[in-house]
């Protein structure tokens, strides 16, 4: 009976600390990663190379998702502003929206799901299959080969495609409003360049994805490191780092956005 | 792949990253590089200020002729004082009058000046004197039922006679 009563207590115990003690790896884990960033920054084709398999890779599902989150901007802010008599404001609406809000958030998404993931098994699979060990035993530091160049990689990345999204979903948004309801083509410029700030919503909203980046990249390539090297684990590993990426991207929304705006 | 190969996307790729925050720094923001020596500062105090905010524009016949630069409390007078940032361009006589304008019945509001006739114009740091304040919507339908009322009280008296 007893044991009964003390088993889910004694469970929550544990990953109370299991979650603690991985907080605290993982921060030393950037720890590590930033002080042998030097040593991976000065063979800056490393990075290169993973900049194009995150980076280029991803342009496409963020290009085509842009303009689509552009377009039913477009359509649902006409519909409700016109409602109100204030179709004209509709510009401002679609760049507000996808400066501050949309274009940094699904950009980190996408961004988590297209190219963490990919991270993670990679780095996965290569310690399951001991090539990190072996690179060890060769003197070469895991960390400033594998992982740093891929953690910049994705520094460097995300604010370039959330500015890519910004801009495909303001002309997807231009053209719903403008190309095919018909809307002022200068009024739907003004009223955006009214209404957007340039320190206030675009680059807040860059700080905004760079912090995602680092976020996002962190716990990819940290899950990837941590992974159990067997199958299952990478696979388990895999799912942790996309379902980890978007809480931890939501609740660092949440937060950049009370301290900004 | 080769590495060149590589090389090449990345720039791309870097390059129209460059382009689009260029883009929207310049289409999207409207950043016009404005530095201080091309505006000039005027001052105008209010009785009340309604809902302007920094950066609201203020307007001539229309025309945006600058944007509002600041707004405080004078804490000897209790009165708004706001700072207009205008261009250098447009002077404007010791006469003009500034009042607090809505664009549209509930959109945003401005700051509109009306020059007046005087020959002396307003030089830098100058006080707009004639000013009139914000149509708050609240004070004018108080207005508007105390009025309403005062009148359906004397009509009802002159009915009961």
């Amino acid at each position: 009976m007893t044991e009964l009563l003390l088993s889910p207590l004694r469970r929550l115990g544990h990953s109370t600390i299991n979650a603690i003690w991985r907080l605290g790896f993982i921060t030393r884990f950037l720890l590590a990663i930033l002080r042998y960033s030097g040593q991976s920054l000065l063979r800056f084709n490393l990075t290169i190379r993973e900049i194009y398999f995150a980076g280029v890779m991803s342009v496409i599902i963020v290009v085509v998702s842009g303009l689509f989150v552009g377009m039913v901007l477009g359509l649902q802010g006409y519909n409700t502003l016109s409602r109100f008599g204030s179709a004209d404001a509709l510009g401002a609406l679609v760049a507000l929206s996808l400066l501050r809000e949309l274009g940094p958030v699904l950009a980190a998404l996408l961004f988590s799901s297209r190219a963490g993931s990919a991270m993670t098994a990679e780095i996965g699979l290569m310690k399951a299959t001991e090539q990190l060990d072996a690179m060890s035993v060769m003197a070469v530091n895991p960390i400033a080969r594998v992982v740093a160049p891929r953690f910049w990689a994705g520094v460097i990345s995300m604010p370039i495609l959330a500015a890519m999204f910004n801009v495909m979903g303001i002309f997807g948004g231009y053209l719903i409003g403008v190309v095919m309801i018909g809307l002022d083509s200068g009024t739907f410029w003004s009223q955006m360049q009214n209404n957007v700030d340039l320190h206030y919503d675009v680059v807040n909203g860059l700080i905004k994805s760079l912090c995602f980046g680092i976020a996002v990249t962190l716990i990819a390539v940290f899950e990837g490191y941590d992974a159990t090297p067997t199958a299952a684990g990478v696979s388990a590993a895999t799912t942790r780092t996309v379902v980890t990426s978007a809480l931890v991207i939501l609740a660092v929304d949440f937060v950049l956005t009370a301290f900004m705006f | 792949m080769k590495r060149s190969t590589i090389d090449l996307w990345v720039g791309l790729f870097v390059a129209i990253g460059i382009a689009a925050v260029v883009f929207l720094s310049l289409k999207v923001a409207n950043l016009t590089p404005q530095s201080a020596d091309q505006t000039y500062t005027l001052y105008a105090d209010f009785d009340n200020i309604g809902g302007l905010k920094v950066k609201a524009p203020i307007k001539e016949a229309g025309v945006v002729v600058g944007r509002v630069a600041a707004i405080q409390l004078d804490t000897k007078t209790y009165r708004a004082r706001v700072t207009l940032n205008l261009e250098k361009q447009y002077t404007f006589s010791r006469d003009a009058s500034a009042e607090i304008l809505t664009a549209g019945l509930l959109g945003e509001q401005y700051i509109g000046l009306l020059q007046g006739g005087d020959p002396d114009e307003l030089k830098p740091g100058e006080h707009i004197t004639l000013t009139s304040s914000a149509l708050v919507l609240e004070q004018l339908i108080g207005k508007f039922m105390t009025s309403f009322t005062g009148s359906n009280n004397k009509s009802s008296a002159s009915g009961a006679q």
